[in-house]
């Protein structure tokens, strides 16, 4: 077993686990934040997407042990002081969403992507979110939900 | 699924990683960006007894770029050469290969010696360091060797690297000439049905002078056909294209599987042939 100290949406935590613990699994079932979803485990479906010092990466494919004392960031960070962040609100405003499984991959995979590319064209937005699937939304909404994300965000830089 | 238990090691130095990875010998394998080798772990595919994770052992994070080529570090991410423009000058082929593997989350992760090490016949990095003459250099506790991509892809899954070897660089040389990866997969990210990468170089009167195609997804590991003769010495605008195409057909053995037919393949593989040396050579 191992101690490790992560630091999840800006708080230190500790966690004891075997090496072999997914950073999902650690994050859902040894510090109960559920927010982070598992789909798939193979890195396809991307519902498991988390930031790890603010890129995004599978958190079913990497071990806790191996990003000890790292900083990540998951859905549960992404509002501010109880107001839901631009692209949060984007999504809830355009219906980027219906059963929300996919919602908080696609949710960091977009804050990342748009600190990266703050004004992107369809095609980029396409190629941003093709690792994040979604069986409900048929992404036409996803995608609109991306656009607004980067109006909002424009309006009021953080 | 969840990986099976093993045993961890996280080294910090090259030294004690091939100490250790000597040590375990054949039940042990290299942890790095894990793109490739969680899955199998989650799928309980593989069940290795000791995993040597070197995402913390210095020195290994380097990109060094000069006019011979590129060398990348075995922990340098997809992402990372993607965004360097210095290697992006020094050898474009290998930003246009990276954009069409996986997706850009996969590639904050995944490294490229990685890639390499793994093998797998559809992947586009094997092709790229086989189609430029590359090599890899593997260290153990008994010294380093630096092995040419001609005889580093052993077959599908399989690599020159032996139980104990650390894999620490590749180098991808540079090319005077223009280049081109292309690939039809089923969808955007996914691995390719077939893919060409090809690189050409033309004369004055921009006769092709040198002409050289690696096909993914048609053989246990990328094969490299050097199409130079085929291309008879003209301009691309009237090489005799037929005789390019089958020149790489002969060469390549595809297979059918779940995705496509063989002849599928062979017949992508022929489209995709003229349309990469078209395109390497328009530039
Ligand atoms: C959804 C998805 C889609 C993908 N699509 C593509 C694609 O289209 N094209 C493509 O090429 N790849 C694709 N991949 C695979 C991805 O590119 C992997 O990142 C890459 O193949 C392996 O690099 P890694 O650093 O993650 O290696 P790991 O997964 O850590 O290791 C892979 C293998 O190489 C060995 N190894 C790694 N580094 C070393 C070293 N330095 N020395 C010795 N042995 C080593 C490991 O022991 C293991 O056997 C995809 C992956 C996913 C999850
Ligand atoms: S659960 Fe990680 S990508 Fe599907
Ligand atoms: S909203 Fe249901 S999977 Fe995307």
């Amino acid at each position: 077993m191992y101690d490790i100290t992560l630091i999840v949406n800006g708080v230190p935590r500790e966690a004891r686990v075997p090496a072999r613990r997914l950073l999902s699994d650690c994050l859902r079932h040894d510090l109960g934040l559920t927010g982070t979803h598992v789909g798939c485990e193979h890195g396809v479906c991307g519902a498991c997407t988390v930031l790890l010092d603010g890129e995004p990466v599978r958190s079913c494919l990497t071990f806790a042990v191996t990003v000890d004392g790292r900083e990540i960031t998951t859905v549960e960070g992404l509002a501010t002081g109880g107001r839901l962040s631009p692209v949060q609100r984007a999504f809830a405003e355009c219906h980027g969403l219906q059963c929300g499984f996919c919602t908080p991959g696609f949710l960091c995979t977009t804050t990342a992507f748009l600190r990266e590319n703050p004004a992107p064209t369809d095609e980029e937005v396409l190629e941003g979110i093709s690792g994040n699937l979604c069986r409900c939304t048929g992404y036409q909404n996803i995608v609109k939900s991306v656009h607004r994300a980067a109006e909002l965000l424009a309006e009021e830089p953080s | 699924m969840k990986p099976p238990p093993f045993d961890y090691h996280a080294p910090t130095s090259v030294r004690e990683a091939v100490e250790v990875l000597a040590e375990v010998g054949a039940h042990g394998k290299v942890l790095a960006g894990g793109q490739s080798l969680i899955p199998l772990l989650n799928m309980r595919i593989a069940a290795p007894a000791h995993l040597v994770d070197i995402n913390r052992v210095a020195g290994l994070g380097e990109i060094r770029t000069d006019a011979t080529g590129v060398r990348v570090g075995a922990l340098v991410r997809h992402a990372a050469v993607e965004r360097s423009a210095a290697a992006s000058l020094a050898q474009p082929l290998l930003r246009q290969a990276l954009k069409l593997v996986a997706h850009p989350v996969i590639r904050n992760r995944g490294t490229i010696v990685g890639s390499l090490v793994h093998a797998d016949p559809a992947a586009e990095l094997p092709a790229v360091l086989a189609l430029l003459g590359g090599s890899v250099r593997l260290a153990s506790t008994t010294g380093e060797r630096e092995v040419a991509a001609a005889d580093f892809f052993t077959g599908p899954m399989e690599s020159a690297t032996r139980p104990g070897e650390l894999a620490v660089s590749a180098f991808f040389p540079a090319w005077d000439g223009g280049t081109k990866f292309l690939e039809v997969a089923r969808r955007h990210g996914d691995y390719a049905m077939a893919g060409v990468a090809a690189a050409v170089r033309l004369d004055e009167d921009l006769r092709v002078t040198a002409a050289k195609v690696a096909c993914v997804s048609v053989g246990p590991a990328p094969v490299v056909v050097d199409v130079t003769a085929a291309c008879g010495g003209r301009p691309v605008a009237s090489v005799e294209w037929g005789s390019v195409v089958a020149a790489v057909q002969d060469r390549i053995e595809p297979e059918a599987d779940i995705h496509a037919t063989a002849d599928y393949r062979r017949h992508l593989t022929g489209v995709l042939v003229e349309r990469a040396i078209k395109a390497a050579a328009d530039v």
